[in-house]
């Protein structure tokens, strides 16, 4: 492609095996104001 | 939908349902813009041909789900009530007395109070009880000043590690502390077992001394900080924050975050302050644009500092694009009031930390095991898709629908997000994703 270029591919996994809720609750890791979710790892490295 | 943004020299567009990101040159930025707003990109000032071209690699990408994807089919959030991770509010007192806290230096409104362990043994069988069948269980010990009902904390932990055996669970323990009763002795507890040490340190000394006093108002400054650097200089590669708090007094919050890495720490975490607009140190609209410039001028210094070998981490500009959490986690958010909850000195159990205090957000309690399940399904209810602010946000999946607390506490609602704070959540997703980018982009081209 000549004007756009693709950085990072499709990757919020939707798939119905997901949600197994074993990953950090994500107030516990560091600010106990706000939450955000994007920089936590999914504990399952399955890609 | 697509968030289209500039971040430094490089035009981005984040395909929101689907996470996908591509960078843009200028004609195609402006022809995604152009279809946003609904206007024909077609008047736009380039020969036709080239938006043509644009449009045709816009459709190639629609074919390959990485551009403009539908809403995904919402997941089932009900799933079992497991709570997973506990606040322990060991200590309602604490040795600072700092201008902004919002436990009201430390007593949460109300009486100063230290947690007993029995209260405390009884919160970890409430949590073991209720965590169904996850495995890695999470407990903070918070306060007011944790370090200040050490023996109970340490009491605790051990406890954790016989019930953890019994019931074949793993609890990762964390603890919140303002470092001044540290010893040779707690840091030594510390980093055997604790899994992230929250520290808290305003940044630059005159910043961090006129906010966060002791008791007999003098600076806590260089109490904590040779303390703190013994902590971290001890751990070895275990996790931990310096974690800060901005006011309307020190807008210019990114000369603290560099002083919090001149000092050495590498993990650091600075946040706005959450206070009501007739507070002196609060937030306010108008502090918005510079704010985001402070951002811009953080991103930046962030890979500077990187580029150079001087490696740290701002907690909200840290994005997996990669491997990041599945759907249903970006849906439900935080989990306060339903996977997590916080429980007082006298064994009352709040959706969070934070509710602590507000009295109809009492849960029940952990003494008599009670918990009120129409509290927890109000919280449950509230996510991303039921959230009409947050259903057509761009930044949905990576803020996933904010602080229920700073709604309440703003906007009287849990489900109606505190505007101020979505426009720094957004600004900081930009940070993160294009910081990202421009790492990949240097690492390929070495
Ligand atoms: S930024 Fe605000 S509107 Fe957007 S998802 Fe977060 S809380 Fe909801
Ligand atoms: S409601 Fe706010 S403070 Fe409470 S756990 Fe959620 S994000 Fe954290």
């Amino acid at each position: 492609m000549k004007h756009i270029k693709t950085v990072q591919k499709s990757c919020i996994d939707t798939s119905v095996s997901t949600g197994c809720g074993e990953c950090q609750a994500s107030c516990q890791s560091a600010c106990k104001t706000s939450c955000t979710v994007a920089n936590q790892k999914c504990v399952n490295e399955k890609k | 939908m697509v968030h289209t943004f500039k971040f430094e020299d490089i035009l981005l567009a984040l395909d929101v349902e689907s996470g996908a990101v591509h960078m843009l040159d200028e004609l195609s930025f402006n022809a995604v813009n152009a279809v946003n707003s609904g206007m024909d990109p077609n008047s736009l000032p380039y020969p036709n041909e080239d938006i043509q071209d644009v449009l045709n690699e816009i459709e190639e990408l629609k074919s390959g789900k990485m551009f403009d994807c539908p809403a995904p089919l919402p997941v089932n959030r009900g799933g079992q009530n497991v709570i997973k991770a506990m606040c322990l509010h060991v200590a309602h007192d604490c040795n600072l007395r700092c201008k902004y806290c919002f436990a009201s230096t430390g007593d949460f409104h109300g009486e100063r109070k230290m947690m007993s362990l029995e209260v405390g043994k009884r919160a970890l069988d409430f949590l073991m009880e209720h965590s169904g069948k996850r495995k890695h269980l999470e407990v903070d010990f918070f306060g007011g000043e944790p370090l200040m009902n050490f023996e109970v904390v340490k009491d605790l932990v051990e406890y954790g590690r016989e019930s953890e055996k019994k019931y074949d669970k793993q609890i990762n323990f964390t603890i919140t502390t303002n470092c001044v009763g540290l010893n040779d002795e707690i840091i030594g507890f510390i980093n055997r077992e604790m899994h992230n040490v929250v520290i808290s340190l305003d940044g630059r000394k005159s910043v961090h001394d006129s906010m966060r006093p002791t008791v007999n108002n003098k600076g806590s400054f260089d109490i904590i900080v040779p303390k703190a650097q013994k902590l971290i200089a001890e751990r070895g590669d275990k996790e931990y924050y310096a974690r800060g708090t901005f006011t309307s007094k020190n807008l210019d919050f990114a000369k603290d975050v560099e002083a919090l890495v001149d000092l050495g720490f590498r993990q650091v975490s600075v946040e706005p302050v959450i206070l009501p607009e007739n507070s002196p140190y609060a937030i306010l609209a108008e502090h918005i644009p510079s704010i985001r410039s402070q951002y811009d001028l953080l991103a930046k210094m962030l890979l500077s500092h990187r580029k150079e070998g001087k490696w740290f981490n701002f907690f909200h500009f840290m994005i997996d694009l990669e491997n990041g959490p599945c759907l249903k986690k970006r849906v439900t958010g935080c989990g306060a009031g339903n996977e997590y909850v916080a429980v007082t000195p006298d064994g009352d159990i709040y959706p969070c930390h934070q509710f602590v205090g507000h009295e109809s957000f009492n849960m029940g309690s952990v003494i008599d095991n009670n918990l009120r399940e129409d509290i927890r399904n109000k919280f449950k209810e509230c996510n991303i898709e039921t959230k009409r602010a947050c259903s057509n946000c761009w930044a949905k999946y990576h803020c996933s629908g904010g602080c229920a607390a700073n709604a309440y506490i703003f906007n009287g609602d849990i489900r109606k997000p505190y505007e101020l704070t979505c426009e720094l959540e957004k600004k900081r997703t930009e940070c993160a994703i294009g910081i990202c980018i421009k790492e990949r982009e240097e690492n390929d081209k070495v």
